[in-house]
């Protein structure tokens, strides 16, 4: 339920990042990186995002979305590997200390301008 | 023309819970967010720590509830500080942010509080993106849900510091596992501690009141 909140901050974030000057500007697409491991559901982040984009200049916006996988570093015998299910146990020495690399990101990566 | 952003969409709520980190750390309060689903039994856990824990642990708490003042109203029977937060009358946000604990924390005469609890609104999903400014976070997970809630919200299990099972006292009657509840925390987060407890009948709380004192102690030095 927070996509909604998250939609509106990642159109404020992309308005923002319009230069000034340009005549009536059109975001033709816009790139996203989304960890595995965050909690977006990415049709409600869709759906929130359709609806707060209306008569900006995100209208007709793509929403491009790369999911990034959850990498895990292994603290005792530095042995990294892609979490898969949500089980935090190294595969190699059985260490629990980790530390994640990746898997939680809700970034936005650039937006694509019309010319 | 491509523009280069790189931006981190929750960076505002981040920041805010940074300085907020700092400003608890200034005032010498302990801060714990407690999460979980709705029902599980949050408040009356928190009723009863409230008993054991006070005067002898100063607490403050701050209730998120998207309506209705009823859990404030029993928290407050245990003669500590409470405030309510509603996010919205009619079905508003479903966790509280940094900014809203900011304005609510300083209503509290924070030179007299040890320990400030905020207790999240009931859902095992959003609150656990939302760093508030806490030292640590607790999840309540009760026995009348599945076991393998742990493996579905797996984010908040693996950000807590320490869980709490509730309700064991209906254990005879539910085919729950509460040992297999147990491994699927750990599972997600190998080492936490997880205190099977009764809220209700107050069973099971002292190794929880324990896990409490120690870690308010070791901030605190009032």
């Amino acid at each position: 339920m927070h996509e909604l909140g998250i939609a509106e901050k990642i159109v404020e974030i992309a308005l923002a990042s319009i230069p000034e000057g340009i005549e009536n500007p059109k975001v033709e697409r816009m790139n996203l990186r989304i960890g595995k491991f965050a909690s977006v559901v990415e049709d409600s982040l869709r759906f929130c995002f359709g609806i707060v984009v209306k008569d900006t200049p995100l209208a007709e916006t793509e929403l491009i979305i790369e999911n990034v996988p959850v990498l895990v570093h292994c603290n005792k015998c530095n042995f990294e590997w892609e979490v898969d299910d949500p089980i935090f146990k190294c595969p190699e020495c059985h260490g629990t200390d980790l530390e994640m690399l990746s898997g939680r990101e809700i970034d936005i990566d650039s937006i694509e301008l019309a010319d | 023309m491509e523009i280069n952003i790189q931006k981190r969409v929750l960076e505002a709520n981040e920041n805010e819970s940074e300085r907020l980190k700092k400003f608890f750390k200034e005032k010498n309060v302990f801060v714990l967010n407690v999460m979980s689903s709705p029902g599980s039994g949050k408040t009356e856990t928190l009723v009863k720590t409230l008993n054991r824990i006070m005067p002898k642990i100063r607490t403050a708490v701050i209730v998120g509830d998207i309506c209705t003042t009823n859990d404030a109203d029993r928290l407050q029977s245990t003669g500590a500080d409470v405030t309510q937060i509603n996010t919205d009358k009619f079905g508003g946000d479903c966790h509280l942010a940094a900014h809203l604990i900011e304005s609510t924390a300083k209503e509290f005469d924070l030179e007299r509080i040890d320990l400030l609890i905020v207790e999240n609104i009931g859902n095992l999903v959003c609150p656990a993106e939302f760093d508030i400014g806490e030292d640590a976070r607790t999840v309540v997970l009760s026995v009348t849900e599945g076991e393998d809630k742990p493996l579905k919200y797996p984010l908040m299990f693996r950000l807590a510091h320490s869980a709490i099972l509730n309700k064991i006292d209906l254990l005879p009657y539910l085919e729950f596992d509460v040992d297999e509840a147990e491994n699927n925390i750990k599972e997600v987060n190998p080492n936490i501690p997880v205190f099977r407890i009764s809220a209700t009948k107050e069973q099971g709380f002292d190794p929880w009141i324990e896990w409490l004192e120690k870690m308010v102690f070791s901030k605190i030095s009032k």
